[in-house]
This record gives C-alpha cells, structure tokens and sequence, in this order.
C-alpha cells in the first residue's frame, strides 16, 4: 500500500482559525480541500507536510453565488462537479464549465476543487514518478536534486503548469481573494502565477486561496479546446482558451490564453494586439495562430506526454480552431471529446 | 519543497465513528489514513481494491452521500458523520444488485480488480439516471479503468441492469453479449 506520511491534522471550522494555525509553521504546513493533487505528491514523496489544515470544513469557503454587479464568486474548496452542474454557471460560463468538465475524471471531479485546480502543482516527467524512480536519476531540481533533467545547463526548472481552469478564467478576467493572518487581499488571477516550475504561485506560503471572482458576462464569445492522449483522466498538454468582444465586425477586445505549455499559463500579446481592433477573418487568425505558435512564450519541452515539436504545431491548430469556433467560422477538425 | 522525513513523528490517533453500509462502526486510526486504508485494514471491508493508490485506476471508487469518489485519496478521519458504502453493501437483502447480477451473467468482470469500483460508479449513476444513453454510460465510467474486458460487456451489464431496474423486462442484452448458459427464460443458442 502506498501510505501518506505522518502529519498532524486540523479542521478550522473558519478562514480565520485556519489562517492561523498556518500562520504558525507556513513553511511546514499544507492546507487541503480535495486532495487530489496533494495526496498524490505526499504518496511519493514529491512534497510532505508535518501539519495538514483541511479547509472542508469551513462553510464560508463552499458555494456559488451572484454578486452584485452580476458576476459570480466561488468558493475556493467548492468541488469541480457542483460548477460543472450548476445551472447560473452553466448559463454565464458554459465555456468555462466544458474546460471543468475536461478535468481529469468524474470521480476526481466529486472530490477535486477549482482552489485545488488554481494551484495544482507544475507537472513533469522527471518528477511525477514514484521515490525508487526520482532516487535512480539522483532526484531533479523541483525535489530534492540539483540538475532540471529537462534542459541540464538549465539554472531553472521547467515543470509545466497545467490547470485546466486556468486559462478561460484568465480570459474571462477572473480574480482571486487571498487570506493570512495579516488580512485578505484580491488580485487578478493572472497574477498568481510566476513563470517557474518550482516558485509557481505568487501566494506566499501562509496564504490561503479563499474565493475566486469571474465579471458578469458582457457580451463575450468563448471557445476552449484541450489536447491530451486519452479522453479523461490525463492532465492536458496543451489548451487553448479564448473571449472575444465585438461590435458588428471588428473585434474591440480579445483575450487568448494557452496552458500546459510552460511553468505558467501563457498570455497570446502578439496574437491580441494583432487581432485587437480587426475583423475575426480565417487570414487574421491564421495569422494570429502562427503568432501564438512563436512568439508568446509559449515553450513545449520534453517533459510531458507528446513529442514537444509535434506539441508546438498543434499549438497553432489550437488556437487556429478556438478562434474559428469564437468567430462562428467551420472548424475543420472536430472539436475533442471531452467528459 | 524539501523532502521531510516524517517517519519518527509520532502518529496523530483519532477514534470515530463510521457510517458503512448503513451501519455504525466505532473505528480507531491514525489521521493519516486513508478511507481505503481504514476499510481494508481496519474493518476488513476488502472488497474495496487498492490499484494505483494516486487516483488515476478508480478500483478503489466508494460512495460517499451517495457521491462515488476515490477511498485512496479521501482521508478517513474526514468521513465522520458521512454515508459510506462499498460492494459489500450493494446486496439488497439477500438478493444480488441488479448491477452485479447483470455482471455475473454478461461475464462484465473478468480479472475482477477494476470490477468494485466500477459496481460503485455505475449505482451511483443509474440511481440518478435510470436510463443513461450509452454515451453517458461512457462519460460516468471514465476515471474507471479496466485492463481485461475491453469495455464492452461492462458497458451492456450496465445496460442491462439499468433496464431491469427500470422494470423494463422487454430488454435483452444483444445475444452475442450472453457468456456461457443462456439468459434465465432464454432457448439455447445454437452456437
């Protein structure tokens, strides 16, 4: 049987008391909602923990609701599922709610969280594998090695960020609450991510990711595709989220995001200034799909599932098909299936 | 972060109460345990299978309020004062589930790891949908893998024990899904 390690556990019935018990040793404690993804990595070894916080527990961090300017909060520890199956979001987000409904599996997505998705640990090869594996290369950089085994002369690691949410939820605008003890404070949720395989989360250590926040829908046409080998319960190694607002013709304001393509997800700038202000024609977005290929930072390496060239060109397919579907253009190839 | 060797700090014990298949157990454990591991070894439940431990095989699937979730990753001092159950506590009386009755006939188990967490998906579905399109089918069984059968035959057991539990008696799975002695109230085939 492969056991979780011994820690010590705590169930804080609010945002306060857990953001002070991990207040006390941030760097030794681990808060936990789903569990999905940090169990996995204690099972071997990836990341330990002396205490554990469970955040199930805390009403006030579980739900969906409307805010008064008709956007929506939810709740950091609210399970992939109710968001999938919640009529307001099914509404203002479908987009959104298919990327949910391609995370993982459905009985991952009963315990799995969108605060658990948001800061899903940065995956690769060389580090998602058992103890026994990692100790036969002499460990890597993201645990307890010294060498990135994906580009060796590399002084930085390159695991891949790949939270399926993230990408629509930064098209859409999305921004997060953060907790300590010191007080909260909101940002945007593009903000949490630093471009680093091991220092992925701009969230210190003794702060907890509370509640996220998406705009009230104002008119955006959304598409969103994901590429992985099989159907279900593979992480993506690529997806393609876009918004796009337009008056008749011309678009005044696109937002086109890629994921699982580097340690953070990727912002398209050359792609949306290229598109800002024009007409969504097939010219322009091939055009802006061969920008997203090149120019954006977005950097396939030999560390997921995929060879990486072959990764690189299905990014300009991707973001090709995305945009065609958000310009009402015929798609090609067929959409994947997801669920 | 740093590897931490926690192996000498001293286990956390917690003593609770678990609802399991519809029964109270009073259960000592240590917080770090796993619900899986609590069932197998604690209570002797080993129906529920332990296959990959990380949440990506699904065998170890238990209900939890009716919800099927993996044991592997649920720890157990978090169920407390939630309903559990696990194939063993599929039988209705006496009687087999619809579902494993359905699987016995059509030979849908064949190793038989994957088979409890695959009973458990399914019940959950068809209770609440009683009439899943094959699609569906699909979709609710994705994070269940099965290494043998192909698919197939669980996918029509599923079939097949959703429609007797609809009291559809009309349905029949296709012939060539009938392993071994034919259906009770069926002729012999000829092959």
């Amino acid at each position: 049987m492969l056991r979780l390690p011994a820690f010590s556990f705590h169930s804080p019935e609010t945002v306060t008391e857990a953001a002070r018990i991990l207040a006390q040793d941030p760097g030794n404690t681990r808060v936990v909602a789903g569990g999905t993804d940090l169990w996995p990595n204690m099972k071997r070894r990836h990341q330990g923990a002396k205490t554990i916080v469970s955040l199930r527990s805390i009403p006030e961090m579980n739900g969906i609701c409307v805010d008064d300017k008709g956007g929506v909060v939810i709740g950091a520890t609210t399970t992939l599922d109710t968001i999938i199956r919640n009529e307001t979001m099914q509404e203002k987000y479908p987009t959104l709610v298919k990327a949910i409904t391609s995370i993982s599996s459905p009985v991952l997505r009963n315990a799995g969280t969108i605060g658990g998705n948001l800061c899903l640990d940065t995956r690769c090869t060389y580090y998602n594998q058992n103890e026994e594996w990692r100790r036969s290369i002499s460990y890597c950089m993201k645990a307890e090695g010294d060498v990135c085994w994906v580009a060796p002369s590399s002084p930085r690691c390159w695991a891949v960020s790949s939270g399926d949410s993230v990408p629509m939820l930064c098209a859409l605008g999305a921004e997060i609450s953060l907790h300590s003890a010191d007080g909260e404070r909101v940002l945007p949720l593009a903000e949490l991510f630093n471009d680093d395989g091991m220092d992925y989360l701009s969230k210190r250590p003794d702060e907890i990711l509370t509640r996220v926040r998406i705009p009230a829908p104002s008119g955006e046409r959304t598409g969103y595709w994901k590429l992985r080998r099989r159907g279900s319960i593979d992480y993506g190694v690529l997806s393609v989220a876009a918004a796009a607002w337009c008056s008749g013709e011309t678009t005044d304001r696109i937002e086109l995001w890629l994921g699982s393509v580097g340690s953070t997800p990727v912002r398209c700038d050359a792609s949306i200034d290229h598109l800002t202000g024009k007409p969504l024609t097939a010219e322009t977005i091939a055009e802006a799909a061969a920008m997203a290929r090149k120019g954006d930072g977005a950097n396939p390496l030999g560390n997921t599932d995929f060879a990486p060239q072959w990764r690189g060109k299905m990014i300009e397919k991707y973001v090709e098909a995305v945009l065609r579907e958000v310009a009402g253009l015929p798609v090609e190839r067929l959409a994947p299936h997801h669920g | 972060m740093e590897q931490q060797d926690h192996s000498a700090m001293e286990h956390q014990q917690v003593f609770k109460k678990l609802s399991v298949n519809g029964e109270p157990h009073s259960v000592g454990f240590s917080v770090h345990h796993s619900l899986l591991e609590v069932l197998r070894e604690q209570m002797q439940l080993t129906g529920t299978k332990h296959g990959c431990e990380l949440g990506e095989c699904g065998t170890c699937t238990v209900l939890i309020d009716g919800q099927p979730v993996l044991s592997c990753l649920e720890l157990a001092v978090e169920c407390e004062g939630r309903e559990i159950t696990t194939v063993e506590g599929m039988m209705i009386g006496n009687d087999l589930h619809p579902l494993q009755e359905a699987f016995a006939d059509l030979g849908a188990a064949q190793c038989g790891y994957c088979t409890p967490g695959i009973l458990m998906t399914a019940k959950a579905l068809l209770e609440e949908n009683p009439a899943p399109t094959r699609d569906e089918v699909v979709s609710a069984l994705a994070g269940n893998l099965c290494r043998c059968t192909g698919y197939h035959k669980i996918l029509e057991g599923i079939d097949w024990a959703a429609a007797k539990m609809r009291g559809d008696e009309d349905f029949r799975p296709p012939r060539e899904a009938i392993y071994g002695d034919p259906l009770p109230g069926e002729e012999p085939s000829d092959a």
